[in-house]
């Protein structure tokens, strides 16, 4: 038996802490020349400094990489402080948002809101009374309704793109592609005319539903799409060599092996409507009070709620209504996402 | 170059290792290989009388791209395609179940006769041509949201097909396609958790489970390591006993392994056409046609 002398694992390729001291180094040097730049310059502010900052420590970066190494090297290096200045540009909007909403919505979020709508009080009420319940299940009804509409008539559309393919494929990949930049107020305004005046004559959630669907099948259409070009067309020829019909295969073995793409459609979708305001208040109105049945009488929304508070109030308690209205249709929306990802993960690759 | 194919087999497999005895690869040396054997007189047991093509054409588009093939495959036996890459030889493979269509810019001329009838007459049903006539393809692909039992048995499920005891038909399959040792304990398990070579066996179990009186392979080992190959090979050398079975291949040692009759395809540029047909053994040793034997000799291609 010979002396056990297995190496201890190292990973010789990572930065070592002496390059990270240095590369730190350089950015408080970089720090320290952006502030003399501020001070002796017209540039002042934040943004000024951080724009200063970030040009200046590129460049420090880029020069000591040329010395250490090589021109590629520093090429290198300025192409990462680009990407990183690309991310911090995506990811500080998105925080920023969600920051705000979050400080400024939670005053007006307490457990009653949840159990109680606003028909005995108004936007300007303290906080502690009403609810937003109404426009809870008023969203949930116009959503669940539009996706029941748009889901089906939205994957048979990209079904009838990637497996039929049939000679109207490209006129009507345009007509979705077109159809997803319709504005919104053209969606409501469309079913107020060909459906609310001439036909029901009132409005309701469930015409919310049919304007909702208008914005949302392009959605569902042309991500479905793109989730079953992804499918193999071995898939499909090996379905089909077994004497499988095209439906059986479709049915059987591309649908479910897009299962999770499908679950993403949904969820794209849903966030593509879900803030929807214009289409809301042409043709369900927004009620105050509890409205379940989707096919009289106006219903309220999230988005209708938020727009009301805001708007018709004036006062502080209206003002952290809305916030709080808006914290929780994005807690909403999160939430769906994360059951989206929960879903779509269990799959086995 | 032709030693090429004695490389490539390397395996610790003994029996492989016989075979490269004998073989060290000249155009008689694969003939010993494909005299070993036997050519098997079409049996009366066979179900059907197996296919045949006649003067079979295929375009796709506007270009021509298999020029006039008539080809018997009798009923028992194993018949290798072999050729150059572009010569029309998968093209043909497919047109005898029908998979040819399913290129939209397809086209064809010619029949092909599946016990004496021509299975793109009108009013044939082509689920039932693809039922009797099943394909294993190049690259192993397991439907992904189906679990290894259930792989095997979605042919019964795409064609409506009503069985009872499926659990037998189940342990049959993967018995013949020789993967039901190593997958017994594991069938509720997804099919893309095992190996390339038992993925491409789990694939043949699948075309097994709807009883086809044919088997299309379109290069089945290629994506495969030497080991994979073997087993492969030895599966098509079972199944042979009960179905006929068209193998499309570039290697030529198992063209002369497993096959009983081998056809030679060529382009010229031109389409595809069929060169020369005839017992393995003959192609390997004594072919007639020149081109035949600059292939099978490595010469080119």
């Amino acid at each position: 038996m010979s002396v056990n002398t297995l190496p201890t694992p190292q990973k010789p390729w990572k930065t070592t802490n002496r390059q990270r001291f240095s590369t730190a180094l350089l950015i408080v040097a970089a720090a320290l020349i952006s502030l003399v730049i501020i001070g002796s310059t017209g540039l002042n502010g934040k943004l000024g400094f951080l724009s200063t900052l970030f040009i200046t420590s590129s460049l420090l970066i880029f020069i000591q990489q040329w010395r250490l190494r090589d021109k590629a090297a520093a090429k290198d290096s300025l192409l990462s402080s680009f990407a990183l200045l690309g991310m911090i540009m995506t990811v500080i909007p998105i925080i920023s948002i969600v920051s705000t909403v979050v400080i400024k919505g939670y005053k007006g979020i307490h457990i009653g809101m949840f159990f109680n709508d606003m028909s005995l009080n108004s936007v300007n009420d303290p906080i502690k009374q009403g609810g937003l319940l109404h426009a809870l299940v008023g969203t949930i009804i116009m959503v669940g309704g539009a996706l029941i509409i748009s889901f089906p008539i939205g994957v048979l559309t990209a079904l009838y793109l990637t497996e039929i393919r049939g000679k109207l494929s490209r006129p009507i990949k345009f007509l979705v592609q077109a159809m997803s930049g319709v504005p919104s107020i053209v969606a409501g305004l469309f079913i107020l005319s060909s459906l609310v005046y001439p036909v029901t004559k009132s409005l309701s959630g469930m015409m919310g539903s049919l304007a909702l669907s208008i914005l949302m099948i392009p959605t569902i259409a042309r991500t479905s799409e793109e989730m079953l070009r992804l499918i193999p067309s071995e898939l499909r020829e090996a379905g089909v060599a077994l004497g499988g019909t095209q439906w059986r295969t479709v049915a059987g073995v591309v649908l479910p092996a897009a299962k999770s793409g499908l679950v993403t459609a949904i969820i794209l979708g849903m966030a593509r409507i879900i803030g929807e305001t214009a289409p809301l208040l042409l043709v369900s109105g927004g009620g105050d009070s509890i409205n379940l049945n989707p096919t009289s009488g106006a219903m309220g929304s999230l988005p209708y709620y938020i727009w009301k508070a805001f708007l018709t109030g004036g006062t502080e308690e209206a003002f952290a209504r809305a916030w709080g209205g808006l914290l929780v249709l994005l807690a909403f929306i999160f939430i769906l996402f994360g059951l989206a990802r929960f879903i779509s993960g269990r799959r086995v690759s | 170059m032709a030693t090429e194919y004695g490389i490539a087999e390397s395996s610790n497999n003994k029996k492989i290792e016989e075979k490269k005895m004998q073989t060290q690869v000249t155009p008689s040396s694969l003939a010993t290989v494909a005299g070993n054997r036997e050519v098997r007189v079409p049996g009366s047991e066979m179900l059907g009388t197996g296919l045949e093509t006649r003067g079979v054409h295929a375009w796709f588009g506007s270009k021509h791209v298999l020029s006039d093939v008539s080809l018997d495959f009798a009923a028992g036996t194993v018949t290798a395609l072999i050729g150059p890459s572009g010569c029309g030889k998968s093209t043909f493979l497919r047109t005898l179940n029908r998979m040819h269509e399913f290129i939209p810019t397809a086209a064809l001329a010619g029949q092909v006769l599946l016990d004496g009838k021509d299975i793109y007459a009108p009013g044939i049903d082509v689920t039932k041509i693809r039922l009797n006539v099943g394909m294993v393809f190049q690259k192993p692909n397991p439907f992904p949201s189906m679990t290894i039992g259930q792989n095997v048995l979605s042919g019964l499920k795409l064609a409506q097909i009503k069985r009872s005891n499926t659990d037998e038909l189940l342990e049959s399959c993967l018995e013949r396609a020789g993967l039901w040792g190593e997958v017994k304990d594991r069938l509720n398990e997804h099919g893309g958790a095992l190996s390339g070579g038992q993925q491409q066996r789990l694939c043949i179990a699948r075309s097994l489970a709807v009883a086809p009186q044919v088997l299309l392979m379109d290069e089945p080992c290629s994506a495969l390591d030497p080991g994979s190959t073997f087993r492969i090979e030895q599966t098509i050398s079972e199944l042979a006993k009960t179905m006929t079975i068209v193998i499309v291949t570039h290697n030529m040692q198992q063209a002369a392994r497993v096959s009983d009759y081998t056809a030679f395809f060529l382009s010229d540029g031109g389409p595809g056409a069929m060169i020369e047909v005839a017992p393995t053994s003959k192609i390997f040793s004594s072919p007639v046609d020149k081109r035949t034997e600059d292939y099978v000799t490595g010469r080119f291609g």
